[in-house]
C-alpha cells in the first residue's frame, strides 16, 4: 500500500498521528495503536501520581513513632492503595501497554497491531478497572495490603469486592494486550524482519506477553473466588468452612510472581536498546539477551513458592523453590554482563536516557542480588516480612522497572510528541531521583535487617533515624519527579522540534518522521541489523543523525 | 506491495486474507489457552481438596444426578457435532445448512442450560449448597419424595429411606463398591443403614464439595451462555449472508470456542459425577 507520500526525510511531513483527526471521539474510540499507547501513557502516569501521593503520605506518617498525621486505620488503607494503584494501574500496564503499544508495531515495520479493536477494548477495560479501583477508594478504600490475603480479606469490612473486581478487569486488559503482541510478532513481521533481526525490546515484550497470557487468567480465577467467597460465603479459602487460606496464597503468587517479570522484562528490553544506542556500539551477545528473556519468562512460573517459605510449606518444597529461585539469577546476570560488555570500549553518550540505563544497571544489580538473600531459606526466616523485603522489591520494581520506564519515556518522547525536552534539566532530575531513591530505600535494607517489620504503623524509637532518612529521601524523589513533569510538559509547547533520529538509533521507528504519520511509514522501511550504527552520521543542521546508504543486513 | 484487490473484510494492516486468517486463528488459540488456565485454578482447587479429603468427595458426589449429567454430556457432544458441521457448511458456501446447523447448536445449548437449571433447583430445594448456605434438610427431602417422587434425583432416591429401601440399581452398586476405600463411615453397611439427615454419618465439611461443584459448573454455565451469545451473533450474520467460502473466520473461531466449552464439560462430568 505505497501511499506515494515520499517525504521520507520526515521533517516536513504535516500529517502525523496526532493531527490526523480531531475531537474526543477520534481519540477515545481510535484504532490507532499510537493513540491507544498515548492514552495508556496518560492514564498510567495519573495512576503513578496517585500512587506516589499515597506513598508520600505513608512515609510522612512514619516520620515519627506513633501518630504523625493519620490514625492506624487510615495508614493501613494508605499503604494498600499505594501498592494496589502502583502495581495494577501503573507498573503492570506501564511499559507494555503504554510504550509497547506505541513502539512495537513501528519497530516491527507493521502498520498496526494484529487486532486493533481488541487493543482499544483492552484500553476500555483498563479504564473500567480503574473506575472500580477508584470507586473502592472513594468508598473508603481497602486495608488488606495489595495481596488481599485470606481470611482477613474475606472478613474485613473495607471495600475489597470493588477493588478486586477492578483488578480482575485490569487482568483481562493485560491478557488482551499480551495476546495482541504475541500474534503481532508472529504474524505481522514484514519481509526481511526475521526473529533475529528484531530489536531486543520486542523479544522482551514477547516474553512479557507470554507471561501475561499464561499467568493472568489464574489471577482472574483467584480474585473471582475471593469475590464469590466474600459475596456468597463459598468457603474455599475459609478455614471455618473447611477451606484452606494457604491455597489462596498459592493461587495468588502463581500469578503475582510471574507478574514481577511482567514488570521487569520489558524494562530490561528498554535497557538493551538504550545501552547499545548510547554506547554507539553493537549490542554484545544479542542471542543470549533474546533467549534470556524467554528463560526468565519460563523460570518465572516455577518460583512462586518462595513467597510462602514461612507459611507452612513442607521443607522439601521450600528447598525446591529456593533452588529454582536461585536459577532465575542466571538469565538476569547474562543480561547484565552483556550490557556491560556492550558498553566496554563504546563511545558512551551520557544523555538522559543513558543516565537512566546506568541507574537501572546499578539499582537492579542491588535489587537482584538481595533477592538471592531472600531466596536462601535460613536467611529468609529472619528477613521475611521486614523492611528488607520492602527495600528489595522497591529496588527491582522502582529502581528497575520505573527507572527503565523513565529511560524509555525520555528515549521515545521525541518520537511520540515530536519535541525535544530540556536535556540539562533531564539529567538533573535523573540525578535527584537516583539520590532520593537510594536514600529512601537503602536505609530500609538496614532497618529491615535490624528487624523492623513491614506494614507496621508504629515502631520502637531506635528505628527513628532510619525512618527519618527514608522519608526525606522520598521527598527528594518527589522533587525530582515534579521537575521532570515540569520540563516534559514544557517541551510539549515550547520544546525544540525533534529530528527524525535524534539519538542515532538503527531501529525502524527512527526511520519515520517524529511524530510518525497515521500509517507509521510513508513507504515500507528497509529492514537491517537493529544495532549497526556504522552508516549513521551526525548532521548538525538537523540536528540529528542521518543514514548514509542502506542498512547493513 | 499488493495494492490490488483488498476485500472489505480485510483489515487495512493486513497484506492478504491468509495473513488475517492465520492471525485470527493464532489469537483464538491463545485466548483458549487463557480460558483453560482460568478453569485450571478450579481444577487445581478440586485436586487439592479431593486428595486431602477423598471421603467428602466420595460421600457428596452421590447427591449429583448422573442421569441428567449424562444426558447433558450427550447434548453437548451433539452440539459440538452440529457446530463442526456448521463450520464445514460455511467453508462450502452452504448458507441454508449453516443457518440450520447454527440454530441446532443454539438449541442444544438451551437444552443444556435447561437441564442444568433443573439440577440446580433440586440442589437448592434440598439445601445442598456451598459453604455458609449448606443446610441439607433431608427430612423435607423424604416428605418431598413421597409427594412427588419424579422430581427427586436418583442419587437422593437411592439414599435408603426407612419406608421402602429401593432396589439397588447399577449405579448404586458402583457406589457401594467404592465406599470401602473411604473412611469407615463410608463402608457399604454404613451407607445402607444411614438415616438421611443424621449428622454423625456424614463426613465433616461436605459443603466444600458443593462449593466446588457450583463454582465449576457455574463458571462453565457462564461460558455456555457466552458461547451461545457468540453463536447467536454468528446466526444473525449468516442470515445476512456475511459468510462465504472466502471469508468464514468468525464461524471457525466461534466453533473453536464452543468446542472448548464442550471439552471442559467432558472433564467436569466424570470428575464431579462419576467418582468412586
Amino acid at each position: 500500500m505505497a501511499s506515494g507520500d515520499m517525504a521520507a526525510s520526515g521533517a516536513g511531513v504535516e500529517d502525523n498521528y496526532l493531527t490526523h483527526s480531531h475531537g474526543f471521539k477520534s481519540w477515545f474510540f481510535t484504532l490507532d495503536h499510537k493513540r491507544i499507547g498515548l492514552m495508556y501513557l496518560v492514564s498510567i502516569l495519573t495512576a503513578f501520581f496517585l500512587g506516589g501521593v499515597f506513598a508520600l503520605l505513608v512515609r510522612t506518617e512514619l516520620l515519627t513513632p506513633g501518630k504523625t498525621i493519620m490514625d492506624a486505620e487510615t495508614y493501613n488503607r494508605m499503604f494498600t492503595l499505594h501498592g494496589a494503584a502502583m502495581i495494577f494501574l501503573f507498573i503492570i500496564p506501564g511499559i507494555p501497554a503504554a510504550l509497547g503499544n506505541f513502539v512495537l508495531p513501528i519497530m516491527l515495520g507493521a502498520k498496526d497491531v494484529a487486532f486493533p479493536r481488541l487493543n482499544l477494548f483492552s484500553y476500555h477495560l483498563y479504564v473500567a478497572g480503574a473506575i472500580f479501583a477508584l470507586a473502592s477508594i472513594a468508598m473508603g478504600g481497602v486495608d488488606t495490603g495489595w495481596t488481599f490475603y485470606t481470611p482477613y480479606s474475606t472478613t474485613t469490612n473495607s471495600h475489597v469486592i470493588a477493588m478486586t473486581l477492578g483488578a480482575f478487569i485490569l487482568g483481562f486488559s493485560s491478557i488482551f494486550t499480551g495476546l495482541n503482541f504475541i500474534v503481532t510478532i508472529h504474524k505481522l513481521r514484514p519481509a526481511g524482519m526475521t526473529w533475529f533481526k528484531m530489536p531486543l525490546f520486542l523479544w522482551a515484550l514477547y516474553g512479557t506477553a507470554i507471561i501475561q497470557v499464561l499467568a493472568t487468567p489464574v489471577l482472574g480465577i483467584t480474585l473471582l473466588l475471593l469475590i464469590v467467597e466474600r459475596a456468597l460465603g463459598v468457603g474455599i479459602f475459609d478455614p471455618a468452612l473447611g477451606g484452606d487460606p494457604v491455597l489462596y496464597q498459592h493461587f495468588f503468587w502463581f500469578y503475582s510472581h510471574p507478574a514481577v517479570y511482567i514488570m521487569i522484562l520489558p524494562g530490561m528490553g528498554i535497557i538493551s536498546e538504550l545501552v547499545s544506542v548510547f554506547s554507539r556500539k553493537h549490542i554484545f551477545g544479542y542471542k543470549f539477551i533474546a533467549y534470556s528473556s524467554i528463560a526468565i519468562a519460563v523460570l518465572g512460573f516455577l518460583v512462586w513458592g518462595h513467597h510462602m517459605f514461612t507459611s507452612g510449606q513442607s521443607a522439601m518444597m521450600n528447598m525446591i523453590f529456593s533452588a529454582l529461585t536461585f536459577s532465575v539469577a542466571i538469565p538476569s546476570a547474562i543480561k547484565v554482563f552483556n550490557w556491560l560488555a556492550t558498553m566496554y570500549k563504546g563511545a558512551i553518550h551520557l544523555d538522559t536516557p543513558m543516565l537512566y540505563a546506568l541507574s537501572f544497571i546499578f539499582l537492579f544489580g542491588i535489587g537482584g542480588l538481595t533477592g538471592l538473600f531472600l531466596g536462601a531459606l535460613a536467611v529468609d526466616v529472619h528477613l521475611h516480612d521486614t523492611y528488607f523485603i520492602v527495600a528489595h522489591f522497591h529496588y527491582t520494581m522502582m529502581g528497575g522497572t520505573v527507572i527503565a520506564f523513565l529511560g524509555g519515556l525520555h528515549y521515545w518522547w521525541p518520537k511520540m510528541f515530536g519535541r525535544m525536552y530540556n536535556e540539562t534539566l533531564g539529567r538533573i532530575a535523573c540525578l535527584i531521583i537516583f539520590v532520593g531513591f537510594n536514600t529512601t530505600f537503602f536505609t530500609q535494607f538496614i532497618m529491615g535487617s535490624h528487624g523492623m517489620p513491614r506494614r507496621y504503623y508504629n515502631y520502637v524509637p531506635q528505628f527513628t533515624p532510619y525512618h527519618r532518612l527514608s522519608t526525606w529521601g522520598s521527598y527528594l524523589m518527589a522533587v525530582g519527579f515534579f521537575l521532570m513533569a515540569g520540563y516534559l510538559l514544557h517541551s510539549l509547547f515550547r520544546g525544540r522540534k525533534a529530528p527524525v533520529n535524534p539519538w542515532g538509533s538503527a531501529t525502524l521507528e527512527w526511520q519515520t518522521s517524529s511524530p510518525p504519520p497515521h500509517d507509521n511509514f510513508p513507504e515500507a522501511p528497509a529492514v537491517g541489523d537493529p544495532y549497526d550504527f556504522s552508516n549513521l552520521e551526525y548532521d548538525p543542521s538537523l540536528p540529528g543523525y542521518r543514514r548514509r546508504g542502506g542498512p547493513k543486513a | 506491495m499488493s495494492t490490488h484487490e483488498h476485500p472489505d473484510y480485510l483489515g487495512h494492516h493486513f497484506e492478504t486474507p491468509q495473513q488475517q486468517y492465520d492471525s485470527s486463528k493464532l489469537g483464538m488459540w491463545l485466548f483458549l489457552a487463557t480460558e483453560i488456565l482460568l478453569f485450571a485454578g478450579l481444577f487445581c482447587a478440586y485436586s487439592v481438596y479431593r486428595s486431602n479429603h477423598p471421603e467428602i468427595f466420595v460421600y457428596a458426589h452421590q447427591y449429583l444426578d448422573k442421569t441428567l449429567g449424562g444426558i447433558n454430556t450427550l447434548v453437548l457432544i451433539c452440539s459440538s457435532l452440529t457446530m463442526a458441521w456448521a463450520v464445514r457448511s460455511a467453508q462450502t458456501n452452504q448458507r441454508r445448512g449453516l443457518i440450520l446447523l447454527l440454530s441446532m447448536t443454539l438449541l442444544f445449548g438451551c437444552c443444556f442450560l435447561g437441564i442444568k437449571y433443573v439440577e440446580y433447583e433440586q440442589k437448592w430445594k434440598h439445601g445442598l449448597l456451598w459453604g455458609k448456605r449448606f443446610h441439607p434438610h433431608t427430612e423435607e427431602t423424604r416428605s418431598h419424595e413421597k409427594t412427588a417422587p419424579s422430581a427427586v434425583p436418583p442419587a437422593i432416591a437411592s439414599q435408603p429411606a426407612p419406608v421402602a429401601p429401593p432396589p439397588p440399581t447399577g449405579e448404586d452398586r458402583s457406589l457401594i463398591e467404592a465406599a470401602p476405600r473411604g473412611p469407615a463411615g463410608l463402608a457399604a453397611g454404613a451407607i445402607e443403614e444411614r438415616k438421611p439427615g443424621h449428622e454423625g454419618s456424614r463426613p465433616s465439611n461436605v459443603q466444600i464439595f458443593f462449593g466446588i461443584y457450583f463454582l465449576m459448573t457455574g463458571l462453565h454455565g457462564l461460558h455456555v451462555i457466552g458461547g451461545m451469545s457468540v453463536i447467536g451473533w454468528l446466526l444473525v450474520r449468516s442470515v445476512k449472508g456475511h459468510f462465504t467460502s472466502e471469508y468464514f473466520t468468525p464461524v471457525d473461531l466461534g466453533g473453536l470456542y464452543w468446542h472448548l466449552v464442550d471439552l471442559i464439560w467432558i472433564y467436569l462430568f466424570p470428575l464431579l459425577y462419576l467418582i468412586g
